[in-house]
């Protein structure tokens, strides 16, 4: 499979990709290698692990990171409750402290996290490791023991390996700096707000029964708005909200009502003073050229 | 630009051209292994190699590893494969001597041999005729400016070892803040239920004894931005050789100078040679001793890198003395911006210990309400008092 396969594949589940990341996948798929994506928030990141599942047919194991995530989260726990009962009853039953132990460090005991999920399945899954800046430095470490092995070591039970290896995809807001031991273990693909045929793209794959001429002036709109000095830069996400929001209130011509696409403008400003930076006046001048 | 790099006939083939191509990124300022070699050639079997825009997209994706990395990839691509930026032999050794001393000698003279003999023919060459020499040497960007100071001149070594000392008792003096992962610990706030129910085993199930865990507390981590403007003049030697310090102390610390515009120079002080280390950073800070554009920078600052290196456990020190040549809101929106990323901003203004100063230079004035704390230091000495004050933050 050639990446514009590849990509056309993406794009009938309606995620159209730009060639740079469809030949980033098509490398991590056939090299076996994670791929970290980088960009601002609402560019696609996620949802490229969510279509790649679907493509390929098969689960996706999503572990959402945060500051303070450890191994007990994200990799195994033991199920502590159990085995306190399993101990209570065997000392009735006169079991022997070496069998209880044997049988209370078993795979039976185990809880499995996304990330041990992730390399005991029977085909291979998508892993997506998302926001892996948020995580702490320690937990990088953690996994890079299992991104470049694709095992895991549990003192009480010993290593497990990998089944099948997953198609790993991590991404990353860039709120810290990644480790370079992690960056270079990794393909790397920086996701950019699209340009305007791509979007008009996206939005037409995902809003189907949209207008042309309204479709052209959300994108127009939306490429201008990100031009404006913004707190918080809309996203892909914000922009399909804004197309949803516009369509649902019946509106074919963006400059038509000025009040009511005010209104609908809180779907891409998300803090007070950008909404207060793009006034009635600004909104329908933008509005004005895009159109 | 469409034009391919025509090796010499006598070249060995894919692979060393490859090594030539990883050594002359590594070259450039990438950080890249031997491992990286050999997965960019298994990756171009996954493509069509002789197209030239499906090459550098692998070569992208295998490579790079940053948003700055592969903003500059294409250039060094070109440069590489796409026959521009060679240069005649004898006009570069000593820049890629100086610019490179830190890399290992072995590896270095490996990369030299593949990057400048390492010619071959190109795929699509017609003729078969090697027309080039094969002896240039690439480089990319010719970044060189020879108005620049250096700032060996300024900071002596003992001075180093002075400022280090300093600088890590600041370090500890910063107040640490409590980690959100729970590690094990005797006297601890959380029971630690796996160290538990492990040890209740070889007491038939009973948990006698109680593990605990509890928060542990992570250190500050500082990140200092330096003005090397000419009103700094006189200052900078003080300061840069606490910088140096700092750096050498505090794996975490990461340092930035600015003056009418910001460069990092984090990775650059990181060398184990401090006078090395300082040499370096003079290549980088070119335009030292000009003007100073304070709210400029800040903003690029807090726009560009505190988006990756300044968290809530940060602390900023801005070492400057205020005097900006742009406008001064521009400072206090900065610093704004900056305080929303939750950490700590100390200023530290050398004018401070002057007698009757007053924060009047505008700059200044628009910046005072953003900062937890305003503090004189214009010598070492005065640096190491300020550990009691940042205690108390």
């Amino acid at each position: 499979m050639t990446w514009i396969n590849l990509k056309s594949r993406l794009a009938e589940k309606g995620y159209v990709a730009s060639d740079d990341l469809a030949v980033a996948l098509q490398l991590a798929l056939s090299l076996g290698r994670p791929l970290l994506l980088e960009g601002a928030a609402g560019v696609g990141k996620t949802e490229i692990a969510r279509t790649l599942s679907q493509v390929e047919d098969t689960r996706l194991i999503r572990l959402q990171c945060y500051e303070g995530l450890d191994a007990a989260q994200a990799i195994y726990e033991w199920n502590y409750q159990r085995q306190l009962l399993t101990i209570r009853a065997a000392a009735e039953d006169g079991e022997t402290g070496k069998e209880v132990e044997q049988r209370i460090f078993s795979r039976e005991f185990l809880l499995e996290r996304p990330l041990l999920a992730a390399i005991t399945q029977d085909s291979p899954p998508v892993l997506l490791i998302d926001e892996i800046d948020r995580a702490d430095e320690e937990f990088e470490a953690y996994l890079l023991e299992i991104l470049s092995d694709f095992q895991i070591s549990i003192p009480e039970l010993g290593t497990i390996k990998a089944v099948t290896r997953p198609i790993v995809i991590l991404t990353s807001n860039g709120t810290r700096d990644l480790s370079d031991a992690l960056r270079r273990r990794c393909l790397y693909t920086y996701v950019d707000y699209p340009d305007r045929a791509t979007e008009l793209a996206i939005l037409r794959a995902r809003c189907p029964d949209i207008e042309a001429r309204l479709a052209e002036q959300i994108i127009g709109f939306v490429q201008k708005l990100r031009q404006e000095e913004l707190q918080k830069t809309p996203g892909i996400a914000e922009m399909l909200d804004f197309a949803a929001a516009l369509m649902g209130l019946g509106i074919a011509d963006l400059t038509e009502d000025p009040a009511v696409m005010q209104s609908t403008l809180t779907t891409l400003l998300k803090t007070q003073s950008d909404q207060a930076q793009i006034t009635r006046e600004v909104a329908g001048r933008i509005a004005g050229r895009a159109a | 630009m469409s034009r391919v790099t025509k090796f010499a006939a006598r070249d060995p083939g894919p692979s060393v051209r490859m090594a030539g191509f990883i050594a002359h990124l590594r070259e450039n300022g990438l950080r890249l292994g031997v491992a990286e070699a050999e997965i960019a050639l298994a990756a171009l079997t996954h493509v069509d190699a002789v197209h030239p825009d499906d090459s550098r997209r692998v070569l992208r994706a295998v490579c790079t590893g940053c948003k700055e990395e592969i903003e500059r990839f294409d250039d060094l691509f070109d440069s590489y494969w796409m026959d521009m930026g060679r240069v005649k032999q004898r006009v570069t050794p000593t820049v890629s001597s100086a610019q490179n001393d830190d890399v290992h000698s072995s590896r270095d003279a490996k990369g030299k041999e593949a990057g400048a003999s390492g010619s071959a023919t190109a795929p699509d060459s017609e003729d078969g005729e090697a027309e080039s020499d094969g002896t240039g040497k690439l480089i990319a960007t010719e970044l060189r400016n020879f108005n620049r100071r250096d700032l060996r001149d300024l900071v002596r070594p003992d001075e180093i070892a002075v400022a280090e000392e300093v600088a890590r008792r600041i370090g500890a003096a910063l107040f640490d803040k409590r980690s959100r992962r729970r590690i094990a610990a005797r006297k601890g706030d959380r029971l630690h239920f796996r160290k538990t129910i492990r040890h209740s085993l070889a007491s038939g199930g009973e948990p006698l004894r109680l593990l605990r865990k509890r928060r542990p507390d992570r250190t500050r981590k500082i990140v200092a931005l330096c003005d090397v403007s000419g009103s700094m003049t006189v200052y900078a030697q003080v300061f840069l050789a606490f910088l140096a310090g700092l750096m050498r102390v505090d794996n975490a610390a990461d340092a930035y100078l600015f003056h009418t515009r910001l460069v990092r120079i984090t990775d650059v002080l990181r060398d184990k040679d401090a006078m090395r280390a300082i040499g370096r950073m003079s290549l980088m800070a070119d335009g030292f001793g000009g003007g100073s554009k304070i709210g400029p920078s800040l903003m690029r600052f807090a726009d560009t890198y505190a988006k990756r290196f300044v968290d809530g456990r940060s602390v900023v020190l801005i070492l400057s003395d205020g005097y900006d040549t742009e406008a001064p809101e521009l400072t206090g929106l900065a610093l704004q911006k900056l305080r929303k990323r939750g950490c700590k901003i100390i200023w530290l203004n050398p004018l401070k210990g002057w007698a009757d100063y007053a924060p009047v230079a505008e700059g200044m004035a628009a910046a005072l309400p953003h900062l937890d704390a305003f503090k004189s230091a214009n010598t070492l000495v005065d640096l190491a008092a300020l550990e009691k004050e940042l205690a108390r933050l």
